[in-house]
């Protein structure tokens, strides 16, 4: 099916394992030396750390920058860029689709309208400080558990309602078609909602500004530590899930052949896209097209079972992540680039050039 | 009505007492103790001394109460006074850069409530005020808080001048500059600038009607054909949304395009209107020195609303 992607990629599994180890390494790479990129340069901090420079304080500076800001945001990029590959490859073995994208689903408008309840509300609750006490309260109450459950909860509720959205809309998964067409339904009507409510609230028009650029800069070690235990079931269940996508990549008929029980397996496949999709859009906001970018970046090196594309694919959109984040860290120091903002302009040059060589030799899809 | 002298003796004993405790408070502190505009208590073991402000009009604030040295660091957005050009800029105050914060090693981090900086700076421990000044009252309110942290008895001073400079700027102006019909636009969305804003509560302190009703909330977002049927006596832009105004669909024929009746501030003068801070009376006298070159527009007025 759609799925013949590869120019000519190697077929030996040792190959596959070639990859995986080299993405590994990258990784480990990438994240060792994003400690040592930010506003002040490594060169700045090392007499402090090692050199025995500086009053302990200064060290004590230094120690917390590398260790709960460099680190944690390093770690938590390649954490998302890995849950984001992941929900690459499985939405597109899910859809049978090369350009699936994990916010096919509506999940990414989903988290953003979270957000935007959430920045209303918390809106509505700072404007009244000034004034009257009854406000107060409906800013305590507010502040009571929706405040507390945060931006990084609201997108996540916003992201795995909207998969629930469309999949009502959709009447289930088995329709492969019918799901994108609901996807992109609601995804048009969640946004509309966003806007809306930022209309009747411009106080939060600014905030939520910033979570639409998407960045690292906010993650610490519990958003980081949160990611990573997310990515591990989730890679563990998209693993032992693979089969179903094998089959299905030989068609439905097939797959149905082989006695597997479609519908549930796709439904949990979902599952795992979505609160993997969920839980990064939440810790770092929207970051487009790693998502898109991992798998195929993967087949296009190795010819590999769904199962190992999902392990590639992740380490891939880790990889990937992980030097978007350098690099928007280290292009206009100490300025910093939103990560999402280089993700797209990367990602949307990739997109173009695969459709442009896709066309090129036989046809978009 | 005198009070009897036991009420007398009630008061002044209720007087001594609220002192007495009000010591008694700032005595135990040591340091400072405020709520922001989160609803947050922010506790200080000493006064801070290395500020960071995410906020123009908050570092301005800082500077107004003349300790603008305790400044280490600013956004990108601070302009004013002079001496703050030098600081380290640590990003925008949506998108700060945490790290280059927490390298500067402040005590305390100033910043609008709308960023997200604050619960990441506190997780670091480093504490974080959110203010958010909208209104005139907001402007006061804000200058105490700021006052208060950073130890400035008096911080109401600043308040007072700012306060006296707006209403000299309302006395200056001859009685044909007052009444005109005024649009203020904040932002080409376009965004105007409603009664209960800081800005149309200069304006309406400078004796100008806002074309803009207070239901519609301090900054709202406009249909353009609303201002073409308000047609204002006189439109107050930012250079950055001026041009083009009179090509957008209708709006050639109003009488303000029409007439010329249009101040065009540049980005310097934008940055006093629009930054709720101690640089009111200053914006205040931009704003009356605009109305005052206009004083002609409201004088046709009667006839056009005869005509109506």
């Amino acid at each position: 099916m759609a799925l013949g992607t590869q120019a000519s990629p190697a077929h030996s599994p040792g190959w596959a394992r070639g990859l995986g180890a080299l993405l590994a390494l990258l990784g480990g790479l990438l994240v060792l030396l994003g400690t040592g990129v930010g506003s002040t340069g490594l060169e700045n901090l090392w007499p402090l750390l090692w050199g025995g420079q500086g009053d302990a304080a200064e060290r004590a500076m230094a120690l917390q920058i590398v260790w709960d800001i460099r680190l944690p945001r390093t770690l938590g990029a390649w954490a998302a860029g890995a849950l984001l590959g992941l929900a690459g490859a499985v939405a597109q073995g899910l859809f049978r689709n090369p350009l699936a994208d994990p916010y096919l689903l509506g999940s990414a408008s989903g988290a953003s309208l979270g957000v935007a309840t959430v920045l209303a509300l918390m809106g509505g609750g700072a404007g009244m400080v000034g004034g009257a006490s009854a406000a107060m309260a409906v800013s305590v109450y507010s502040s009571h558990w929706l405040v507390r459950l945060g931006l990084t909860g609201a997108a996540f509720a916003g992201a795995v309602l909207a998969v629930l959205l469309t999949l009502a809309l959709a009447r289930g998964v088995q329709h492969t078609l019918r799901l994108l067409l609901a996807g992109v339904v609601v995804g048009v009507v969640l946004g509309a909602c966003t806007s809306l409510i930022l209309l009747v609230s411009p106080d939060s028009l600014q905030a939520m500004q910033a979570f639409l650029l998407g960045s690292t800069g906010f993650v610490g070690w519990t958003s980081c530590l949160l990611m990573l235990a997310v990515w591990l079931p989730c890679l563990a269940a998209a693993w032992g899930l693979s089969r179903v996508l094998d089959a299905l990549a030989l068609g439905e008929s097939t797959a149905h052949s082989l006695g597997l029980r479609l519908a549930p397996l796709r439904a949990a496949l979902v599952a795992v896209l979505a609160l993997a999709t969920g839980t990064a859009v939440a810790q770092t906001g929207l970051i487009a097209f790693v998502g898109l970018a991992a798998p195929h970046l993967v087949r296009a090196a190795v010819q590999v079972t769904h199962g190992r594309l999902m392990l590639l694919a992740s380490l891939m959109g880790g990889a990937l992540l992980a030097g978007a984040d350098l690099l928007a860290r280290g292009l206009l120091a100490p300025q910093e680039l939103p990560v999402g903002v280089l993700t797209a302009v990367l990602g949307g040059g990739y997109l173009l050039w695969l459709m442009h060589r896709k066309t090129a030799t036989r046809g978009l899809l | 009505m005198n009070p009897t002298p036991v009420k007398r003796i009630v008061i002044v004993v209720a007087v001594l007492l609220m002192l007495l405790l009000l010591m008694w408070g700032t005595a135990r502190a040591q340091g400072v103790q405020l709520t922001d505009d989160r609803g947050r208590t922010v506790q200080l073991a000493r006064v801070p001394q290395r500020i960071v402000s995410l906020l123009p009009s908050l570092a301005e604030t800082v500077c107004a109460l003349d300790q603008c040295q305790r400044l280490v660091g600013v956004d990108r957005y601070t302009n004013w006074p002079e001496s703050v050009r030098k600081l380290p800029q640590v990003g925008g105050g949506l998108d700060p850069n945490i790290e280059a914060i927490v390298a500067l090693r402040p005590d305390v981090v100033l910043m609008a409530t709308s960023s997200r900086a604050a619960a990441r700076l506190e997780s670091l421990g480093i504490p974080a005020v959110a203010l958010e000044p909208k209104t005139h009252a907001d402007v006061q309110r804000v200058l105490g808080k700021v006052g208060q942290l950073l130890g400035v008895p008096d911080a109401q001073r600043v308040w007072r001048a700012t306060d006296a400079g707006v209403q000299a700027a309302a006395q200056s102006l001859s009685p044909q500059a007052r009444g005109a019909r005024v649009y203020f636009e904040v932002n080409p969305g376009p965004f105007g600038a409603g009664p209960g804003s800081f800005i149309g509560e200069t304006l309406t302190r400078l004796g100008a009607r806002n074309i803009l009703p207070d239901t519609l909330g301090p900054f709202p977002k406009l249909n353009p054909e609303f201002v073409v049927r308000a047609d204002p006596d006189l439109i107050m832009v930012g250079a950055r949304s001026a041009e083009g105004l009179a090509a957008r669909p209708g709006w050639g024929q109003m009488r303000a395009l029409r007439g010329q009746r249009l101040c065009v501030f540049t980005p310097e003068e934008s940055d006093v209107l629009i930054r709720p801070g101690p640089r009111m009376a200053e914006a205040a006298r931009l704003m009356a020195a605009c109305l005052e070159r206009h004083a002609g527009g409201a004088a046709a007025k009667p006839t056009r609303g005869g005509a109506q």
